[in-house]
């Protein structure tokens, strides 16, 4: 009978079982941010600790940083104070950090990948609930809280309970202007918010096989909106040509050593899951969210559910969702009008989504009265546009062009929603007050879809805009 | 005398904290995490929801209650321990719902804090009669997996190694993974991209 990679994963790393019946689990990288880490290393200094596998660690800024004036000190005295915490935790306790004047700064989850320290068949924790992205490469990676970052610091492990694996086969193709993020949000809107609770997921299938790293990512990173702590796709020629040449990916000879482990980690052919789903390519269209989570969702041609369609507890929830948004139960969700787009995050916020939103917004002009950020997920995604020239695409357009950062996905920094304002985003989460402002309306859709509503002040199919 | 981390009964006055899927940037908004520390951050649980007054946390017959009891999907979404930092710091000492967001719950169980789900119709039941008489006191009962109140006895779930850390007191985890400190560097020596091929 034969393995899952989570399975062959898991088992490669696991230390020993605990009293409790979980199991002590072997980190193989641990990536560190400066929201949920200050305390962690406050704990291993009360506790009298040591970082165990300092050369396992690694730290960036990425939530907090103003993504247009970065001189320090910081405006926000709280942010700057922030700052300068894991500036000293990384010093006193020994662990590089990527900091603001780096040119490996970015989203903690956009650099592990494109700076090779991401690989197939290792474990990875981050205090972040999207560490799941860097299962695109075939890596088992969880979120964490700020306790277990303490854990992973101080012993380099984690205390886990199993996970069970369905497989999440998308056959067939995509249609034209459907992208990654679509296929994410299809999935979390066919199996639940909460529909994940206790699975890993494996996406496979033509389409998935089909994606570049940097879609999988897409798909990946919101796993955790659906409920599920860890998502994954199998490594392949795809994901080995990625890794190919990066920084701290493996090189010449051991490159092929490398390839031949992490070939032997993908799941078997024969491998049993807990559970098995299948979707088509096709029945995917431009997917936008029109409520309060993930799972909120309808194709852009389609209209808002009738409250008539949902009972009891649910039917309450949708009606608060339309009370929050504004919508109306039956209306069509094409030509809601916008205040702010934001393309970028760790969902979408690399060169290929930039690639996509400029091809929308080249030779157009952001509407009138709407603000559109673009905002690249690191550094090096920035450096990489503006060799493209993609920088003045947006800039002719209207859009402005930021440095690297978190930026609108979470208003942490100072880039918010004001009032009621209402926002495409290319972004993950579309809780209440996510954005910034209490009473600020997120959209999420594909960073295309984000530029489409952008160019025309309202929600429009992409396709209209495409020849 | 019984070791003080021990976590069989939580026994206190409730407060029904209605609706699903209740996310992590409602129990603390994002702008609260801008901090080094999690002190403080009980006067800020669910700030926002609180904004125009009706929220359960501001009612004065709720006030020292400390058990939440909430319905499906509570905790969903971010992996901030700053959330049960908050309710937590708040007051709260145990949870019971339909059912939890998985890090949410993992998040709670580090610090000794119980997580009960049961079926909706007993939350609402449950939810019902807090509201009923505020003063009752709400047994939860992590040992005998019940919840015992005014409206009489209700089973709920808490899986097998969560129950026993939390009744044997076990729940620091940090403590018991120190312990297997040479397997760790045993197992570490040992993995592929530490021997066959270097990767940092
Ligand atoms: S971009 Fe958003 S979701 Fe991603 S790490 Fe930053 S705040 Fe979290």
């Amino acid at each position: 009978m034969g393995k899952t990679l989570l399975h062959k994963t898991w088992e490669a790393h696991s230390v020993r079982q605990l009293p409790s019946g979980q199991t002590q689990l072997f980190i193989g990288l641990h990536l560190v941010h400066e929201v949920t880490s200050p305390q962690a290393f406050q704990m291993l200094r009360e506790r009298g600790v040591k970082v165990r596998f300092p050369e396992r660690t690694f730290a960036t800024v990425d939530h907090i940083v103003p993504t247009d004036v970065t001189d320090r000190p910081f405006i926000d005295s709280l942010a700057e104070e922030m700052m300068s915490a894991i500036e000293q935790n990384a010093q006193e306790f020994e662990i590089p950090l990527f900091d603001i004047n780096d040119r490996r700064q970015g989203i903690v989850h956009v650099i592990g990948p494109e700076l090779g320290l991401t690989q197939p068949g290792m474990t990875i924790a981050c205090g972040d609930s999207h560490t799941s992205t860097h299962g695109a490469f075939g890596a088992i990676a969880f979120g964490i809280g700020t306790s277990q970052v303490r854990d992973v610091l101080a012993t380099q492990c984690l205390a886990m309970d199993p996970l069970k694996v369905r497989r999440i086969n998308v056959s067939g193709a995509l249609t034209d202007g459907v992208y990654a993020k679509d296929v994410i949000l299809h999935i979390i809107g066919q199996l639940g918010v909460k529909g994940g609770v206790g699975y890993g997921y494996e996406y496979g299938g033509d389409v998935i096989d089909a994606m570049s790293m940097e879609e999988r990512m897409t798909v990946c990173n919101m796993s955790i909106e659906g409920g599920a702590r860890v998502g994954y796709v199998n490594p392949d020629q795809t994901t080995f040509e990625y890794l190919k040449g990066r920084p701290h990916a493996p090189a010449d000879a051991d490159f092929d050593r490398a390839t031949a482990w992490w070939q032997s980690m993908a799941s078997d052919v024969d491998a049993t899951y807990d559970d098995v789903v299948e979707m088509e390519g096709r029945d995917i269209g431009p997917t936008i969210t029109w409520g309060i989570t993930p799972g909120q969702s309808v194709s852009v041609e389609g209209t808002i559910p009738e409250l008539s369609q949902f009972e009891g507890d649910e039917r309450k929830s949708v009606q608060e969702a339309l009370d929050y948004m504004g919508f109306a139960e039956g209306q069509s969700i094409a030509g809601t009008p916008v205040d702010v787009t934001f393309v970028g995050s760790c969902t979408n916020g690399r060169l290929s989504d930039l690639r996509e939103a400029a091809k929308v917004a080249k030779g157009r002009k952001v509407a009138k009265g709407v603000k559109a950020l673009v905002v690249p997920g690191s550094q090096q995604v920035r450096a990489a546009a503006e060799a493209e020239g993609l920088h003045e695409i947006f800039q002719e357009a209207g859009f402005e062009w930021r440095g690297a950062g978190c930026s609108m996905c979470l208003a942490m920094n100072p880039d918010k929603l004001k009032g009621n304002q209402r926002c495409a985003s290319s972004s993950n989460r579309n809780f209440k007050g996510r954005q910034g402002s209490p009473t600020g309306r997120t959209m999420l859709m594909s960073p295309a879809m984000v530029a489409a509503a952008a160019v025309s002040g309202e929600v429009t199919d992409v396709r209209s805009l495409m020849n | 005398m019984e070791n003080e981390s021990v976590r069989k009964q939580v026994v206190g006055r409730g407060v029904p904290v209605r609706g699903t899927d209740i996310d992590t940037d409602r129990i603390i908004p994002a702008r609260y995490l801008r901090t080094v520390t999690f002190e403080n951050l009980g006067d800020h649980a669910f700030e926002d929801d609180r904004v125009g007054g009706g929220h359960p946390f501001d009612e004065p017959n709720y006030q020292g209650a400390e058990v939440l009891v909430a319905n499906a999907n509570f905790g969903c979404g971010s992996s901030r321990e700053h959330a049960p930092q908050a309710l937590m710091r708040w007051g709260i000492k145990a949870f019971i719902a339909e059912s939890f967001a998985e890090i949410f719950f993992g998040n709670c169980t580090t610090l000794g804090l119980p997580c009960v789900t049961a079926s909706a119709e007993d939350v609402q039941a449950l939810q019902a009669s807090i509201e009923a008489n505020p003063q009752q006191d709400v047994v939860v009962d992590v040992d005998a997996r019940s919840v015992r109140f005014e409206g009489g006895e209700i089973a709920v779930s808490i899986p097998n190694g969560v129950r026993e850390q939390l009744v044997s007191g076990n729940w620091d985890s940090l403590g018991q993974l120190l312990d297997a400190d040479s397997e760790v560097a045993a197992l570490a020596a040992k993995l592929p991209y530490a021997t066959s091929f270097a990767t940092t």
